[in-house]
C-alpha cells in the first residue's frame, strides 16, 4: 500500500502517500515528556518547565516496551524529552535498557554534573552495548546560542560537556540550522574548534534542520501550504528513506509514529508496538521536511 | 492529518512566557489547548488490537522472506574474509595462510576495492585461490557505474575520504573486472558441520548496513536469523571483527577486513576460520601479518592520501571514524 484515502470532516476525502514500517530498528522514548528546564525558541514540541502535554515515563512503563521491542528486533533505543535527566528514574532506565541494546540520550547538558557523569561513564563501561549522549547547542558562542536556548545557557552547556569529557564520555554535539551558517563548512569548523578547546580531541557533530512547528512556528513562521508530500510523488524506491519506515516513539499516552509528531494526536498509532506495525499516512507538513532534508533524528 | 490553516494559527496570539504559557494547557501543533482536550483526542486515535490480533500482526511483520540461495558444502573447515580494499599483499598472505591451515573452501564477503592501490591486481589472486566471492557495496556500485561507493556514511568527514577511495578504484579498475563484479551473487549459504550459515556483506537485509559489536544487540540478531531460517550469519563492511554467540545457540560473526588493520594499534589484519568441532562450530579470528611496508610504499607511489598510509603503518584508523558507535570510538586513538 503506497497510498490511502483519508477523510476529513472539513475538507472531504483525498489520496495521501503512506509509508510502511519495513523494520523496527529505532525505538524512541519521550522519557521526560514535554517538560524541560529550558524553553528554546525553536523547540518543535514547545517543551518548557510547564508543558505537561506529555509526562515522564516511569521505568515500570518502559519495561514492557523493552520486552516487546526485543521480540520485534529493535536495534537501538533513544531517549528524549523535554530534558531526559529531569526524569528521576533516568539512570535506572538506562541501566535497564542497556540489557537489551545500545542507548542514546538527547540532552541539553544542563544537568550533567561531575558526579552524574561519573555514574553514566560507569554504566557505559559495564555494558556490552554503546551508551551515547547528544548535547544540544545552537551557536558557537553565547551571542548566537543564548537567544535560542536561554540567557546564560551557553556557559552551562559547555560546563556539562566538560564534565562528560572529564568522565571519559565523548558526546555528539547536536546543532540545528537556526542560523544558516551552522551547517556550512565554516560553521562546522567553528564547532570543531570550540569542542577542541574543551579538550575533546575526537569532535563529533550532528546537524539537524528545524521543523516549522511548535515554538519554531512562532519564531520563524509555520509551514506553507505547498510544503507537504503528495500521492503519486513517491520516489522510485518508495518512502523507505524516511525514518518512520524504521522507528516508533513511545510516550506516556501511547505509541507515536516518530519523534517529531508527538504533539499531533493523529501521530499516535496505538497502545502497544504490535498495534503500530502498519503503514502511516504522510500528511503532516513536517513529513515534507524529513523527505526534503533527508532527516534522521538518530545519530 | 491536520486541516488547520497555518495562517489562522499565526494570527492567534498566545502568551509566550515560558514559565506560564503551558499551565494547564497542552501544545497541539502550534495551538494551545486545555490538557484534557489533548488527552481526549489522543485517547480516541490509534489502534488497540486484541491479544490475538497483536500476535497475528507480529507474526506477519516478522514473516521470513523467500530465499532461494542454494546451500554449499557441507564443509568441516573454511576461511571467510572481507574488505580487501585493494590490499593484494594482504590477499596473497591470506591465500597462503588458509592453504597452510588446510581449509576446504575460501569465501570473500565483498568490498574488493577502496583505500589501497592498483585494484586490477586483486582479480587474478581471487581466481588463483578459487575464492567464492559475494558482492559488497563497492562491487555493486562499480558494476552499475554509480558515482558513489554507497558505503552508507553520513558525516561529511567520512564521505570526503570515501570519495577519494572510490574515485581512485573506479578509475583504476578494468571494465572486464567491473563486469565480473556485476555477476557476483549478493549472498551465499554454506553448511559447516551441522550448521547452515548465511554469508552477506553488510547484513542479511542491506548490503551497506553497519553491524558493529556494540550496536548489534542479541535480540535484534535473533530476529534476523529467525527470519532467514539460518543457524548463524557472517558479515563484514564495518572493518572491525567480532563474534557473538546468541542465547538460542546461533552464531553471528563479523569477519573484519584484510584491507586495513582493525583500529587496535596493530598492523595485522583479520579473517575468520570456521571449523566443525564434533558438532560444535569453532570460530577463530585469525591475525594475519603481511608486508604492510610494501603496501604503504605502493600507496605512496600511487599518491593515495598520507592518512591512509599512516593507518597501514600504525594500525590506527585516521579516516572514516565518525561512523563508529560510542564504544568503538572510545577505543579508537583518533
Amino acid at each position: 500500500m503506497s497510498e490511502m484515502t483519508v477523510s476529513h470532516s472539513s475538507t472531504g476525502s483525498k489520496r495521501v502517500p503512506v509509508v510502511e514500517l519495513r523494520s523496527l530498528d529505532t525505538l524512541w522514548f519521550q522519557v521526560a515528556g514535554t517538560v524541560c528546564n529550558l524553553a528554546c525558541t525553536h523547540c518543535f514540541v514547545s517543551s518548557s518547565p510547564t508543558n505537561h502535554t506529555h509526562e515522564n515515563l516511569t521505568l515500570a512503563e518502559i519495561a514492557p516496551f523493552l520486552e516487546e521491542g526485543a521480540r520485534l528486533g529493535v536495534k537501538e533505543y533513544y531517549f528524549t524529552g523535554g530534558e531526559p535527566f529531569l526524569n528521576p528514574e533516568m539512570e535506572a532506565i538506562l541501566e535497564a535498557t542497556l540489557g537489551y541494546g545500545p542507548a542514546t540520550v538527547l540532552t541539553n547538558g544542563l544537568l550533567l554534573d561531575p558526579v552524574r557523569c561519573e555514574r553514566l561513564a560507569g554504566l557505559a563501561a559495564e555494558s556490552d552495548y554503546s551508551l551515547d549522549f547528544r548535547v544540544s547547542m545552537d551557536g558557537y558562542d553565547a551571542e548566537s546560542n543564548d537567544p535560542i536556548r536561554g540567557e546564560g545557557t551557553f556557559e552551562r552547556i559547555l560546563a556539562g560537556i566538560r564534565n562528560l569529557c572529564a568522565a571519559g564520555i565523548n558526546p555528539v554535539i547536536t546543532v540545528t540550522e537556526v542560523h544558516c551558517e551552522n551547517a556550512s563548512r565554516e560553521g562546522r569548523e567553528r564547532f570543531f574548534r570550540l569542542v577542541g578547546e574543551l579538550g575533546i580531541d575526537k569532535p563529533r557533530l550532528k546537524i539537524l534542520p528545524v521543523f516549522r512547528m511548535g515554538a519554531e512556528a512562532e519564531r520563524s513562521g509555520a509551514y506553507e501550504s505547498w510544503q507537504k508530500l503528495r500521492a503519486g510523488e513517491a520516489p522510485a524506491e518508495g518512502w523507505l528513506h524516511l525514518q518512520c519506515s524504521a522507528c516508533r516513539m513511545v510516550t506516556d499516552q501511547g505509541v507515536w509514529v516518530c519523534p517529531i509528531l508527538v504533539n499531533e494526536p493523529e501521530g499516535k498509532m496505538g497502545t502497544t508496538l504490535a498495534d503500530t506495525l502498519g503503514g502511516f499516512p504522510l500528511e503532516h507538513p513536517a513529513c515534507w521536511t524529513c523527505h526534503a532534508h533527508g532527516v534522521s533524528c538518530r545519530t | 492529518m491536520t486541516d488547520r490553516n497555518p495562517k489562522d494559527d499565526r494570527s492567534r496570539k498566545r502568551d509566550t512566557s515560558p514559565l506560564t504559557a503551558h499551565r494547564g494547557m497542552a501544545t497541539w501543533g502550534e495551538k494551545l489547548v486545555p490538557l484534557a482536550e489533548f488527552r481526549k483526542a489522543t485517547a480516541a486515535v490509534g489502534r488497540e488490537l486484541s491479544p490475538e490480533e497483536r500476535e497475528a500482526e507480529v507474526a506477519e511483520f516478522l514473516g521470513p522472506p523467500v530465499d532461494p540461495t542454494p546451500v554449499e558444502g557441507p564443509f568441516s573447515k573454511v576461511a571467510v574474509f572481507g574488505g580487501v580494499y585493494n590490499n593484494h599483499y594482504g590477499l596473497t598472505a591470506l591465500l597462503d595462510d588458509a592453504e597452510a591451515r588446510g581449509v576446504e573452501a575460501i569465501y570473500c564477503l565483498g568490498d574488493l576495492g577502496g583505500f589501497g592501490p592498483n585494484p586490477n591486481k586483486i582479480w587474478p589472486l581471487l581466481e588463483r585461490g578459487g575464492v567464492r566471492t559475494i558482492q559488497g557495496n563497492y562491487e555493486e556500485s562499480l558494476a552499475s557505474g554509480l558515482e558513489d561507493c554507497n558505503c552508507g556514511y553520513t558525516d561529511p568527514r567520512d564521505n570526503h575520504f570515501a570519495e577519494i577511495s572510490y574515485r581512485y578504484t573506479a578509475s583504476h579498475s578494468s571494465p572486464e573486472f567491473k563486469r565480473w563484479m556485476g555477476g557476483l551473487p549478493k549472498r551465499r549459504r554454506i553448511r559447516v558441520g551441522e550448521r547452515e550459515l548465511l554469508l552477506v556483506h553488510g547484513s542479511p537485509r542491506r548490503i551497506n548496513e553497519f553491524l558493529f559489536h556494540s550496536t548489534s544487540p542479541a535480540p535484534f540478531l535473533e530476529v534476523l536469523l529467525t527470519q532467514e531460517r539460518a543457524d548463524g550469519f557472517l558479515c563484514t563492511h564495518t572493518g572491525l571483527p567480532w563474534h557473538r554467540r546468541l542465547p538460542s545457540g546461533a552464531t553471528v560473526v563479523n569477519v573484519g577486513v584484510i584491507g586495513r588493520p582493525a583500529n587496535d594499534g596493530r598492523t595485522e589484519v583479520r579473517y575468520c576460520l570456521l571449523e566443525d568441532r564434533d558438532g560444535r562450530l569453532g570460530v577463530e579470528s585469525v591475525e594475519l601479518g603481511y608486508d604492510h611496508r610494501a603496501l604503504a610504499a605502493e600507496m605512496r607511489r600511487e599518491k593515495l592520501p598520507e592518512k591512509f598510509v599512516e593507518t597501514v603503518l600504525t594500525g590506527w584508523w585516521t579516516t572514516c571514524l565518525e561512523i563508529l558507535p560510542a564504544k568503538e570510538r572510545h577505543a579508537s586513538r583518533f
